[in-house]
C-alpha cells in the first residue's frame, strides 16, 4: 500500500484528469452525438422501412381478397344476367308462339269465313245461273213444242192427258 | 482520417513483431548496462547481481518519466530521445525542460531553488542544495516525541512521458471520431473509419449500457462510457508499442478515471440507491445496521477495486513481457533464446487481448455502477424479496 502510494504522482492524476475530462467534453459534443443520433436515426429508419413494407404487403393482401370478392360477385352477376336473359328470351318465345297460334288461328277463322261466304256466294250465283240455264232451256223447249200448230197441239194433249191422269 | 486509421491498424498488427525488435534494441542496452556496471565495479557480475540489474531495468520502463526516452546506450552513458518540460510549483513556477537533469546526473538551478532528478531511485524530483544533497525536513511529534525526516519535493506538474503520450491519444482520438461522425453527413451508412468503429460503438451500447444502466437511463452516460473505453484501449495499445508507453499501468491515471466513475455514480444516484445503503428493503432490522457500514464501504471498494485492476493488469503485462525479454538475453544458449523470443511473441498476442479486455471491463463495471445508482425500484416488487 505504501509502494502504492509512492507510486502515485499527484501531477500526473492532475493532468490525466484534465485531459479526461477535455477529452469527454470534446468527443461528447463532435463525436458521439452526432455518432449515436446517425445510429439512431437510421435505426429507426430501418424499423420504419420495414414497418411500411409489412403495412404494404398486409394491404396489398387485403386488396387481393378485395378484387377476389368483386369477381366472385361480378361472376355472380353474370351468371345471374345470363339466367336471367334466358327465361326472358324463352318467355319472349314462348309468347310469340301462342301470338302466331292466336294469329293462325284467328287467320284460319276468317278464311274459312270467307271461303264459305265465297262458296254462298258461288252457289247463289250458280242457282241463278241454273236458273237463268233453265229458264232459256225451256223457252227453248217451249219454242220448239209451240213451233208448229200440231206441236202445240200435240202439248197441250200431252198436258192435258197429264193433267187427267193427275 | 483513414491513413490515421491505417496506421493505427498497421501498429496493432505489427506490434508483436515491433517489440521483438526492440528485444534486442533493449537487451543489448541490458547487456551494455550490465557490462558497464560490471566494469565500473571492476569484476564480473554474480548471477544474484545480474538479476537484480535487470529487474531494475524492467521495472525502471514501467515507470513514468520526464524525458521521452527511445533507447540509451549505457555502456557510453548516450541516451536518445527528446526532453519534456518540467514544471514545478515551489513558492512560484519553474519550468526547464528535462534535458538539464542529464539523466539524474546534474542539479539543476530555476530562480533560485535547486533540484534533483533521482534517477536510479523512485526516480522523482527533489528540491536540494547547490552540491546535489537532498535537502530534508526533520519534524517532531509533539506528543510522542517521534522525529520523522521527510524529503523535500515540489509540487510536480510537469509533462512527462505519460502525460505527452495521453495528449497524442487524445488529439489522435479526437480526430478519429470526429471523422466517424463527420462521414454520417454524406449518408446514413457507415462509411471509411466509421466501418470499423461504428461496430464497437453499437457494442458498447447495446452489450455494456443497455443490459447494464437499462433503457430509461443509459443514454446520459453513453459519452463517458465511450470515452473511457475508447481512451483505455487506445492507451493500452501505445503500450503495446516498442517505446515503452505504460500509461494504463500507472496508479495516478487508473485512480483518475476510477474517481471520475466513483463521482459520476454518487452524483447520479437516485433514491433507491442510498436507500439499499443506509436501510436496506426485505432485510430484518438488524441485518439493516449490519449491512450499512458494508454498504457504504462498498460504494468506495468499487472504484478502488476498478482502479487496482485495471493498473495491476496492465504493469503485471508489462513486468512479464519485460523479463522475458531480459531473460533472452539472460541465457546464452541460441535454443533458450528462440524459445524465450517465441514465447514473449505469444505473450505479446495475449497482452493485445487483454489491451482491449480491460477497457472493456473497466468500461461494463463503470456502467453496472452507473445502472445501480440510476436503479428505481417498483416498491412493491422490491418488498417482496
Amino acid at each position: 500500500m505504501e509502494k502504492l502510494w509512492n507510486e502515485f504522482s499527484v501531477g500526473l492524476f492532475f493532468w490525466q484528469t484534465l485531459l479526461f475530462l477535455a477529452l469527454l467534453f470534446l468527443l461528447r459534443k463532435f463525436a458521439w452525438k452526432p455518432i449515436l443520433n446517425a445510429v439512431n436515426e437510421r435505426e429507426q429508419k430501418i424499423s420504419d422501412s420495414i414497418n411500411q413494407a409489412e403495412k404494404a404487403q398486409q394491404e396489398l393482401e387485403a386488396l387481393k381478397a378485395q378484387n377476389e370478392d368483386l369477381l366472385k360477385e361480378a361472376r355472380a352477376e353474370r351468371d345471374a344476367m345470363i339466367k336471367d336473359a334466358k327465361a326472358t328470351a324463352s318467355k319472349m318465345v314462348e309468347d310469340a308462339k301462342t301470338q302466331a297460334k292466336e294469329e293462325g288461328a284467328k287467320l284460319l277463322a276468317s278464311a274459312r269465313e270467307s271461303i264459305n261466304a265465297e262458296k254462298a256466294a258461288a252457289i247463289t250465283e250458280l242457282k241463278t245461273q241454273v236458273a237463268s240455264f233453265s229458264i232459256e232451256i225451256a223457252e227453248k223447249v217451249v219454242r220448239g213444242e209451240l213451233s208448229s200448230a200440231d206441236k202445240q197441239k200435240a202439248l197441250a194433249d200431252k198436258l192435258v192427258d197429264d193433267i187427267n191422269m193427275n | 482520417m483513414h491513413r490515421l486509421l491505417r496506421f493505427l491498424l498497421v501498429l496493432a498488427l505489427l506490434t508483436p513483431g515491433a517489440v521483438m525488435a526492440e528485444d534486442h534494441q533493449g537487451g543489448h542496452e541490458e547487456e551494455h548496462g550490465a557490462h558497464g556496471h560490471g566494469h565500473e565495479a571492476g569484476k564480473e557480475l554474480t548471477p544474484e547481481e545480474q538479476r537484480a540489474v535487470n529487474k531494475e531495468f524492467v521495472i525502471h520502463h514501467t515507470k513514468d518519466s520526464y524525458d521521452f526516452g527511445i533507447f540509451s546506450d549505457e555502456s557510453t552513458g548516450a541516451h536518445y530521445g527528446f526532453p519534456l518540460p518540467v514544471i514545478l510549483w515551489d513558492d512560484g513556477l519553474h519550468v526547464f525542460l528535462s534535458s538539464a537533469f542529464h539523466h539524474g546526473e546534474e542539479v539543476v538551478e530555476s530562480n533560485g531553488n535547486h533540484y534533483m532528478l533521482n534517477y536510479h531511485g523512485d526516480g522523482k524530483i527533489y528540491k536540494c542544495d547547490a552540491e546535489g544533497h537532498i535537502l530534508e525536513e526533520t519534524t517532531v511529534d509533539e506528543e510522542t516525541g517521534e522525529v520523522s525526516v521527510a524529503q523535500l519535493a515540489p509540487l510536480d506538474f510537469s509533462i512527462t512521458k505519460n502525460v505527452f503520450v495521453s495528449i497524442l491519444m487524445c488529439v489522435l482520438l479526437f480526430f478519429v471520431f470526429r471523422g466517424v461522425a463527420k462521414s454520417y453527413k454524406s449518408g446514413l451508412a457507415p462509411s471509411g473509419s466509421a466501418k470499423f468503429f461504428e461496430p464497437i460503438i453499437v457494442f458498447v451500447r447495446d452489450e455494456i449500457a443497455r443490459p447494464n444502466i437499462g433503457e430509461k437511463h443509459y443514454k446520459k452516460y453513453m459519452p463517458y462510457l465511450l470515452t473511457v473505453f475508447f481512451f483505455i484501449w487506445f492507451l493500452n495499445l501505445a503500450g503495446m508499442t516498442p517505446l515503452g508507453i505504460n500509461v494504463t499501468g500507472n496508479i495516478a491515471f487508473t485512480a483518475a478515471l476510477a474517481i471520475l466513475t466513483y463521482l459520476i455514480t454518487t452524483f447520479t444516484a437516485k433514491k433507491d440507491y442510498w436507500m439499499h445503503i443506509v436501510w436496506m428493503p426485505g432485510v430484518p432490522v438488524p441485518m439493516k445496521i449490519i449491512l450499512f457500514p458494508i454498504e457504504l464501504l462498498g460504494t468506495i471498494i468499487k472504484p478502488f477495486a476498478l482502479m487496482i485492476r485495471l493498473y495491476a493488469n496492465m504493469l503485471a503485462g508489462h513486468i512479464v513481457l519485460g523479463m522475458l525479454l531480459v531473460t533472452v538475453f539472460y541465457f546464452g544458449a541460441v535454443a533458450a533464446k528462440g524459445a524465450f523470443i517465441g514465447l514473449t511473441f505469444f505473450l505479446n498476442i495475449i497482452e493485445l487481448l487483454v489491451a482491449l479486455l480491460q477497457a472493456y471491463i473497466f468500461t461494463m463495471l463503470s456502467a453496472l455502477y452507473f445502472g445501480s445508482a440510476s436503479e428505481e425500484h417498483d416498491h412493491d416488487h422490491a418488498h417482496a424479496h
